[in-house]
């Protein structure tokens, strides 16, 4: 009920601040109804090479494929890592030489190496995704009792067996934390290569509203980043209450 | 767990693995695998990293870059762990504040705070104040939660010995929740640095005219690939450093806590 007043109240000092008393310069930050003006014109009539769903399905595309990748190859990853020391010795290395770089700083590179394309986003997006998928399920498996793994081995639990009745179930809820940091990361790395270049994106509306010196239309962009963010984690969070309907405490968003 | 090994075998594979990573990346230019112009050698990268100390690129040396990024981070950063902490504290304390933040909050999480560039420029500049905006965008979520969940984590019992004994609000926060909240603070901190660091690396590539990221962008227009990665290796360690540093706090407050 708060929850709901504070919403109400903080939009209605919105309009009172731009609108009735101009405390607040409309060329800072938009006025209401400039960003309803903003999104009916770039759903209807089109901005920055597109109408609002091409944005929205161009960024989505570009993050289910970066994510999708960066997760089938960080997991298996991880739960090798974390079942099997020799490996876990073996790969640490690289692993460890590569993580401290934050994965914004691969845009330049990525863009020398792929160009301003879709490649070199979905790299991006790969290597930001792909961190946090390989820490969280390595995490998973060590913190599997050890009477489980014990009692495994002992009954003769072997390869694909091992990885499908033990290694998962047992660092599932690890392996969704780790898929719900690599989501957000997916996205901010997406925003930031879409703003410093690309023709079709949400960070593309956002880098030529910066340009046109549009904050109605800035407002429109940030507010679809927000939400498309929002609505692919909780997508993730239906998949988690599926994949463990043994948990109690369901994840709300 | 399934395999224990040797100390001795840890180091081999160790060592194995470290020499694989280098021998791979020189093997890509035995193969020819890409031109070197765009993939330098590790040894070419670290060159060029020492050559960066002393020649100016994109007009500074990088000890400049790196001071102009530094400059910007600690702004950013101590603001956020200024308004986090103490506001994470009292959302823990006050269940109106907590109901009143909350929603806000949550409406604001989803944003990526990169997203925030356009208006951080028309508001606050490219020079410190736009970037300082970005950082504190990347670094105030984390500040903000964690001292939230540790101050709600707070033993019961404290805070009814500390209400029996007529401790009011403002001690209540100081005393009680801030010093058993620190582990969690700590760990917020260190998500936040790390958030804040790549928001920082972030913004310069996008708006700001010096720093790092501005010399990585730079770097890239002009395909000078050996002085992109050299800048990424700066950044990544600078980001380590930061990281022990926050370690060494944490160790210094514990210490602290307990006497």
């Amino acid at each position: 009920m708060v929850g709901v007043t504070t919403v109400v109240v903080f939009l209605v000092l919105w309009y009172l601040a731009t609108t009735v008393t101009g405390l607040v310069n409309p060329s800072r930050f938009p006025r209401p109804n400039e960003v309803w003006a903003a999104f009916s014109f770039i759903q209807t009539e089109g901005y920055g090479n597109g109408k609002l769903y091409q944005h929205v399905f161009h960024s989505l595309q570009l993050v289910a494929m970066g994510f999708a990748v960066a997760v089938s190859v960080g997991v298996p990853l991880g739960l090798l890592m974390g079942y099997s020391r020799r490996a876990e010795a073996l790969i640490n290395p690289a692993f460890l030489l590569l993580r401290p770089i934050p994965p914004l700083a691969w845009i330049p590179l990525a863009i020398v190496w792929l160009g301003l394309d879709d490649g070199s986003k979905i790299l991006v997006i790969f290597v930001a995704a792909f961190v946090p998928s390989v820490i969280n399920s390595y995490t998973g498996v060590r913190n599997i009792e050890a009477p489980m793994m014990e009692a495994a081995r002992m009954l003769g639990v072997k390869g694909w067996r091992m990885v499908a009745e033990v290694l998962v179930p047992g660092s599932l809820p690890m392996i969704f934390t780790g898929l719900r940091l690599s989501l957000q990361a997916s996205w901010t790395t997406l925003v930031a290569a879409e703003l410093i270049g690309a023709l079709y994106g949400l960070g593309s509306i956002l880098n030529q509203a910066a340009q046109d010196i549009y904050p109605a239309m800035i407002l429109v962009a940030m507010v679809l980043v927000g939400l498309c963010g929002a609505a692919t984690t909780w997508l993730l969070g239906q998949l988690e209450n599926r994949a463990m309907p043994w948990r109690k405490g369901r994840v709300a968003a | 767990m399934n395999d224990q090994i040797s100390r001795s075998q840890f180091w081999r594979l160790t060592a194995i693995g470290t020499i694989g990573f280098f021998a791979f990346w020189y093997l890509a230019r035995v193969l020819h695998f890409a031109p070197p112009q765009f993939l330098p050698m590790p040894h070419e990268v670290l060159a060029k990293l020492i050559d960066l100390l002393y020649n100016p690129f994109a007009g500074y040396v990088l000890g400049d870059h790196m001071l102009a990024s530094l400059q910007r981070f600690g702004m950013g950063f101590g603001l956020a762990a200024l308004v986090g902490i103490p506001l994470g504290l009292a959302m823990g304390w006050f269940r109106l504040l907590d109901d009143i933040v909350t929603p806000l909050f949550d409406g604001l999480r989803f944003i990526a705070p990169v997203a925030w560039v356009p208006f951080a420029a028309l508001w606050f500049g490219t020079g410190i104040g736009g970037p300082t905006l970005i950082i504190f965008a990347g670094a105030f979520p984390p500040c903000l939660i964690n001292a939230y969940r540790g101050a709600r984590n707070v033993d019961v019992r404290f805070l009814e010995a500390a209400s029996m004994l007529g401790v009011g609000n403002f001690r209540t926060i100081t005393e009680v929740l801030f010093p058993a909240a620190v582990p969690s603070i700590i760990a917020g901190l260190r998500i936040g640095a790390g958030l804040g660091w790549m928001s920082l690396v972030g913004a310069e590539l996008i708006v700001a005219s010096s720093g790092m990221g501005n010399l990585i962008v730079r770097a890239q227009s002009a395909i000078a690939t050996d002085t992109v990665m050299a800048g990424m290796i700066a950044i990544g360690v600078v980001g380590v450093v930061i990281d022990v540093l926050i370690r060494r706090l944490e160790r210094w407050l514990l210490k602290h806590r307990n006497a």
